[in-house]
């Protein structure tokens, strides 16, 4: 103690920091807010952890067309512990991105965004658009054949912007078609522009915090009045408040603690995401998808009818981000309860739950017909024991015309249509040639590339389905007539007689 | 012991009350000239960097006649990948200047030339010779030989090159990525 403290008193003596930082550490915040105001300090303390993870990447990482996949390996398989900062980096984000919308929905529900916090509420809507924005470059600089394709999908989306779209396309990849020059600008975007946004709006952000408080954990009736609620509040947490430090700042501390702990056993377990095949163009037997917080848009897009997808494109993210920054001027009174706000509660739920779905449906994603069901899966055994040589055929041509890539047979195929196992009950003989040359209803029409006889063959294996083979096969016994199953056709000498 | 020095002890301007201070009016005007120089210096420096950082914004162009190979490598009524390099190309794109495209030839130097994006979203579309058919593996798209809508969200066809046969050899239009607003 002898030592140190006159190095802490020389220290001191020029940067007077009990002046300075001394009186914003120690700011009295309500004594109410617990456990749920923790969210804010996780998302920064993973922030500040991304950042020097991020360095340590850029050390290795080549921003090269060319080369950034190699590095990327070199990475994962050479560099010492280069796969566990890569696993801390991809992790530390998908945390990042959940700690921050949970704080996000708690200021919702919290009524926090109300008067006189609106400014910080716009910080942070703006501070969550930033950091998507990392997410999406991420995925980019980790040069695989998703992050390929994803740009390509990206583009395929900016391209529709009215007037402008060509124009912009060429602009964000730096040239007419993805290449180098695409790779280096989200290496720019991600390395430099968005975070250092984001610091700037962090600092804008935390003074907002200071200056403005942070919210009063509200009581169900006890309505925002703006003629005196800074007054009100002053008198408060003067009163009843408790120091930031050391009272808030050590619950704030034991959660950074765990998140942390989260993301290193999350890193140490499952280790670095991709990089997921070389993004050579000429590869094109992949099936492009996006890293989880994406996911809910590719599903919306498989989903949408054509004639809104252009406006959802383009403009519902616009008027969303408006409708978030409004927020507060739309409603930045009264109650803040989340009792008393029925809406608000509907809203999130209604956010949560097709969020939810959306996301569970990508990851099945019906829509996307299976390439390679045709080739690699077998035809259940049931469907042609039994069967006449027609139906055989019709089998074969099911298979070989990659019926199977949209439809299911035993539940393994794709699901863009629906399963042919007891096609036989909703369709006729009539029905389904119709069906089958025609198409209709999002199937194409397979008229030009089917000749008569592998028509009729198709039809002939598809009228045996009723759905009852699997069943019969659970059940051990079968229930179902069928001339196929006799040896010999059937014998009626007294028609014979007749004639 | 503890060096005795306090920025607080230091003169505040404020207290030091009125001094020899320039005439108001003279302020004015170095604040103004500062700020007028400032001002001009700021575009010229910034008309450069705005230039630099926005040219490759283009609403057309960018296109060049590329090979794709002889004539005689494409057999006839049958669907092939084609492979371009990228005209607008830097040594450090490596592979990802190699584009893949689908070079239909139906008879003679009868050809089609589609790109090889979904017209929905971009993502690479497979051929399938058995069933003759296109399908996308996104979000489940599908067209036809001739590369007409068949099923699923795209709002239009696959987009066709610009082709032409010279010496044998023939020949696309390309080298820009193919969106909704810009391809034939």
């Amino acid at each position: 103690m002898t030592i140190i403290q006159p190095i802490i008193d020389w220290f001191e003596a020029r940067l007077g920091l009990k002046d300075t930082l001394g009186p914003t550490m120690s700011h009295a915040v309500p004594r109410s807010a617990k456990w749920w105001y923790v969210f804010g300090s996780m998302t920064l303390m993973l922030f500040m952890l991304q950042i020097m993870t991020g360095i340590c990447l850029a050390l290795v990482y080549v921003p090269s067309a060319d080369e950034a996949y190699a590095s990327l390996e070199y990475l994962n398989y050479d560099q010492t512990m280069g796969w566990f900062l890569r696993a801390l980096h991809v992790w530390g984000s998908h945390l990042m991105i959940a700690m921050m919308s949970i704080h996000m929905l708690q200021v919702f529900l919290f009524g926090a965004f109300k008067y006189p916090r609106e400014l910080t509420w716009i910080v942070g809507v703006l501070l969550f658009v930033c950091t998507l924005g990392m997410g999406f470059t991420g995925q980019v600089l980790r040069w695989d054949q998703d992050a390929y394709w994803g740009m390509s999908v990206g583009m395929a989306m900016g391209g529709r912007v009215p007037w402008i779209g060509p124009g912009l396309v060429q602009f964000v990849l730096g040239g007419p078609i993805i290449g180098g020059e695409s790779l280096s600008r989200f290496f720019a975007l991600h390395v430099f522009v968005i975070p250092g946004s984001l610091i700037a709006l962090i600092g804008v952000h935390l003074l907002l915090v200071i200056k403005c408080g942070i919210n009063e954990t509200p009581t169900p009736g006890v309505l925002v009045d703006k003629a005196t609620y800074r007054e009100d509040y002053e008198r408060e947490v003067h009163k009843r408040g408790m120091p930031f430090f050391p009272n808030a700042a050590g619950r704030d501390l034991v959660a950074c603690g765990l998140v942390l702990a989260l993301l290193f056993l999350c890193a140490m377990l499952f280790g670095p995401a991709g990089p997921n095949g070389q993004p050579d163009p000429m590869l094109i037997h992949t099936a492009p998808r996006p890293d989880f917080w994406f996911q809910s848009l590719f599903a919306v897009l498989a989903l949408l009818p054509p004639y809104m997808e252009t406006f959802l494109i383009i403009g519902f993210p616009v008027l969303a981000a408006g409708v978030l920054i409004m927020l507060p001027f739309l409603s930045g009174g009264g109650e803040k309860h989340w009792r008393r706000r029925p809406i608000a509660v509907l809203f999130v739920v209604m956010l949560m739950v097709s969020l939810g779905s959306l996301t569970y449906l990508a990851y099945k994603a019906p829509w996307s017909p299976v390439m390679n069901a045709w080739s690699a899966l077998p035809t259940p055994v049931e469907y042609v024991r039994g069967r006449s040589p027609l139906e055989l055929q019709g089998a074969m041509v099911v298979q070989n015309k990659q019926c199977r890539n949209c439809h299911a047979l035993d539940g393994k195929g794709g699901h863009r249509g629906p399963a042919l196992d007891d096609v036989a009950t909703r369709l006729n003989s009539d029905q389904i040639i119709r069906q089958v040359i025609q198409g209709g209803g999002n199937m194409p029409a397979y008229g030009k590339n089917l000749s008569p006889s592998e028509t009729k063959a198709v039809t002939a294996f598809l009228m045996t389905m009723h759905g009852q083979d699997m069943h019969e096969l659970a059940e051990g016994y079968s229930m179902t007539p069928r001339a196929t199953q006799q040896d010999v056709p059937p014998f009626f000498p007294e028609r014979l007689d007749e004639q | 012991m503890p060096e005795q020095f306090d920025y607080r002890s230091a003169p505040d301007p404020a207290m030091l009350g009125p001094g020899p201070t320039p005439e108001p009016s003279r302020r004015g005007f170095l604040f103004w000239l500062g700020a007028g120089i400032n001002a001009i210096v700021a575009v010229l420096i910034a008309i450069p960097v705005v230039g630099y950082i926005f040219s490759s914004w283009k609403q057309g162009g960018s296109q060049k006649w590329v090979s794709l190979g002889e004539v005689k490598d494409f057999p006839e009524d049958q669907t092939r990948l084609g492979k371009y390099r990228n005209p607008f190309t830097t040594p450090w794109d490596g592979y990802t200047a190699n584009t893949p495209c689908w070079v239909r030839r139906q008879k003679g130097e009868t050809f089609t030339v589609f790109a090889i994006n979904c017209t929905h979203l971009g993502c690479p579309v497979r051929w399938f010779p058995e069933s003759s058919l296109f399908m996308c593996p996104c979000h489940g798209g599908v067209y036809y030989a001739d590369g007409s809508h068949a099923a699923g969200p795209p709002p239009r066809g696959l987009y066709p090159y610009e082709m032409r046969i010279r010496n044998g050899n023939l020949e696309i239009k390309a080298g820009r990525l193919p969106t909704l607003q810009q391809t034939p």
